[in-house]
């Protein structure tokens, strides 16, 4: 007698089979769902066009018509697109999210950081920074930063002016603006010559001190590859490099690089926000690390410093990275506040005057919600990669 | 089970489909009527100190509010920004837009919207300091300007500079008051919107009199109330409520005499009373409606000066906005 233990499932009928039920479960909700999508979506187009409101991309190529105050490739009020008007706005957002994520991480680390200090000032100082800074809403810092920063710098016919050539009033910062003359070139190549020699440099020197313990002078070598090389080639192509300076005209400043307000506000207030839930997330993968790894490293003679950098700060990376993310989704979605300042960013230049103008709502705000989608998906995808880098590898 | 009855009005929501537009008949169910209006707009829609909402668009609400319901105070006012109110009379969200919106052709066709008529002819103009001792729009190469965004105005101040080969420095602002704010804060040299918005803008700077009007007016800017595509109904009504403030003014009945005027012999009075014809059933309403938008609210010229003329802070000249039989283009259809 033997029990055939190796019989699959019992006979049910194929209707009360678990699998089987999910299975049609599962494709009843599909189908349903994607009923109610297809549903809500010709009643849309249907009634958009009984009310004779246009729909469709045909915009995209009308002249738009207005100006941007701050635009990083070319646009004019006369000749440029809707189009145009939408990559100009796009352009703002991705450079004041880029600058926003490089300096509140810098700042948000700092922060974490020192709260975990042995210095009591130090400690409680970050402490009240972050308990005040996360505790204020965004709009409220970003008027309080615009309105600060507009009050406290001069009328454009009392300007600061700096040395060098630049000007500081309300209206902006007027940086000279570099020309680039022939022969630079070559001392971008040699820029770039540099920078790829100082890393394959770097490869053979780590190389040779696992293999010998020695170190090579990396610091030395690297400098002198990545700045003193481009300089030699600048100085011996006869320093092509010209600048155009900001002149005075009789409303404005004309000429030169212009920083609007509008864009330091928003850069100050996104950093100074975000990098208080940084250091928040920073301190908390630092006190994820067991205290055994800092006792056994400074038993073996390293010093704090060292200990942080090299043991510490690696091992919490694994646990810092995935909030970090969503840090960073949070202040790229955080600059649309930009409308409340005038800074021309995406939501501002195209959801406000495009939308505004051609009255196209639907297709307008699907585009802005996709192009976020899009940002956002590719930093977190980013960032899972280098999470997955250094992830433990477990046996 | 409360699931599955959800699910079903939920599709039932998205499939249901928008009756023929019957906003006539819906503003009467409904018992009140739903106005887009500016509400930060001194003269034209702003609620006051007490809450009660006062301006010359306002007035022309609570005109089609007396036509339509009776009474002049069963409005409701939702006041919209620049960017948001086409949407939100696209939606349905309100049944009238009167906020001080330009008419243009794009607006008449790829908006989906009809223009009822113009309450106000106004035109855009600059306003900047004193003591920038600038004289003419045309002195203004390289000047920063605030704008708002989202508005015909930011158009036209774009092209008035492209046409003039003048340089430009734009700053735009999601809201009118933000604009004024930065202006006033030095941010730029001048600010620019309708010459009626500059005069009621002006009286909420630190120190109006630090700022002028310039005298040039660069566009035309016909502000009036606009309804929905597809409701034909609803767009004579209130098409003829206006035409009526107008016509009412050039019969000379006001809200003091309408009700001597009812005994009038005049033909034109008897027709606007509803003394004689059916005009007032034609359109859908009662036959004293247009006696009603007098006795609430009153005629176009004592609307007029009530809010941005002479008896208010603006002290706005009547200028264009005069009947067409005193050196004016107010114009309307008679009633017959």
């Amino acid at each position: 007698m033997s029990t055939d233990l190796t019989t699959g499932s019992a006979r049910v009928a194929f209707y009360n089979d678990p699998k089987v039920r999910s299975i049609v479960y599962q494709v009843a909700l599909c189908v349903a769902i994607a009923l109610v999508v297809y549903g809500a979506t010709t009643n849309a187009i249907d009634h958009l066009r009984r009310a004779h409101i246009t729909s469709g991309f045909g915009f995209w190529d009308d002249p738009a018509g207005f100006d941007i105050s701050q635009t990083l490739i070319s646009y004019s009020s006369a000749a440029s697109t809707y189009g145009r008007a939408f990559w100009v706005g796009l352009l703002n957002t991705l450079l004041v999210a880029g600058l926003g994520i490089v300096f509140a991480t810098i700042l948000g680390f700092t922060i974490g950081i020192s709260r975990l200090s042995s210095n009591w000032l130090l400690a409680k100082f970050a402490t009240g920074y972050v308990e005040t800074i996360r505790n204020i809403p965004l709009l409220l810092q970003l008027l309080f930063w615009y309105n600060a920063v507009l009050k406290a710098l001069p009328d454009t016919r009392d300007s600061i002016a700096i040395p060098g050539g630049a000007y500081l009033n309300n209206r902006g910062l007027f940086l000279p603006s570099p020309n680039f003359l022939d022969g630079f070139g070559a001392v971008l190549l040699a820029l770039i010559l540099g920078l790829i020699v100082a890393v394959v440099f770097h490869l053979w020197a780590s190389k040779r001190q696992e293999r010998t313990g020695e170190r090579a002078p990396v610091l030395w070598v690297t400098l002198a590859l990545v700045l003193g090389l481009p300089v030699l080639v600048f100085a011996l192509r006869g320093f092509p490099l010209s600048f155009d300076y900001p002149q005075a005209g009789r409303f404005n400043i004309a000429g030169g690089v212009e920083v609007l307000p509008e864009f330091a506000a928003l850069l100050f207030g996104l950093s100074i926000y975000t990098a208080a839930f940084i250091a928040e997330v920073v301190r908390a993968g630092i006190l994820a690390v067991s205290r055994g790894q800092t006792e056994a490293a400074y038993s073996l003679g390293l010093k704090p410093g060292p200990t942080l950098r090299l043991i510490i700060v690696p091992q919490a990376m694994r646990v810092v990275v995935p909030p970090l993310t969503s840090q960073y989704l949070n202040l790229v979605k955080n600059s649309t506040l930009a409308v409340a300042i005038g800074y021309p960013d995406l939501v501002q230049v195209f959801t406000g005057t495009v939308l505004n103008q051609t009255g196209q709502a639907v297709e307008v705000v699907a585009v802005t919600m996709l192009v976020y989608l899009t940002i956002s998906l590719v930093t977190s995808l980013a960032m899972n990669i280098y999470n997955r880098s250094v992830a433990l590898v477990e046996r | 089970m409360k699931r599955i009855v959800f699910l079903f009005a939920l599709a039932a929501m998205v499939f249901a489909q928008g009756a023929a537009a019957q906003t006539l008949k819906a503003v009467k169910d409904r018992n009140i009527l739903n106005c887009g209006a500016n509400g930060t707009l001194a003269g034209f829609g702003l609620p006051d100190a007490q809450g009660k909402w006062t301006g010359l668009d306002v007035d022309v609400c609570r005109a089609i509010a007396s036509a339509v319901l009776g009474d002049a105070d069963k409005v409701k006012f939702v006041p919209l920004s620049a960017k948001d109110r086409f949407t939100a009379l696209q939606s349905g969200e309100v049944d009238v837009l009167v906020r001080n919106t330009t008419w243009t052709s794009s607006r008449d066709t790829s908006l989906g919207l009809n223009f009822t008529g113009v309450d106000y002819y106004d035109g855009q103009g600059f306003m900047v300091r004193k003591s920038l001792k600038v004289n003419s729009a045309l002195e203004l190469n390289g000047a920063s300007v605030c704008v708002q965004q989202g508005t015909t105005t930011e158009l036209n101040l774009a092209d008035f500079f492209r046409a003039h080969n003048m340089q430009l420095k734009s700053v735009t602002f999601a809201t009118a008051n933000e604009a004024v704010k930065a202006y006033d804060a030095g941010r730029c040299d001048s600010y620019t919107t309708d010459a009626s918005g500059l005069y009621a803008e002006r009286l909420r700077l630190a120190n109006p009199d630090d700022h002028m009007i310039l005298p040039e007016i660069i566009s035309k800017e016909p502000l009036g109330p606009a309804v929905r595509h597809g409701d034909d109904q609803w767009f004579d009504v209130v098409k003829w409520v206006l035409f009526a403030m107008i016509n009412a003014e050039e019969l000379n009945i006001t809200s003091k005499n309408v009700d001597e005027m009812m005994k009038s012999t005049n033909p034109d009075v008897k027709r606007f009373v509803g003394t004689e014809g059916n005009y007032g059933e034609q359109l859908g309403l009662s036959k004293d409606w247009a006696v009603k938008i007098v006795k609430l609210v009153g005629n176009y010229g004592e609307v007029f000066e009530r809010n941005v003329g002479t008896g208010s802070p603006l002290k706005i000249d009547r200028g264009l906005n005069k009947l067409w039989n005193k050196g004016g283009i107010q114009y309307a259809p008679p009633i017959r």
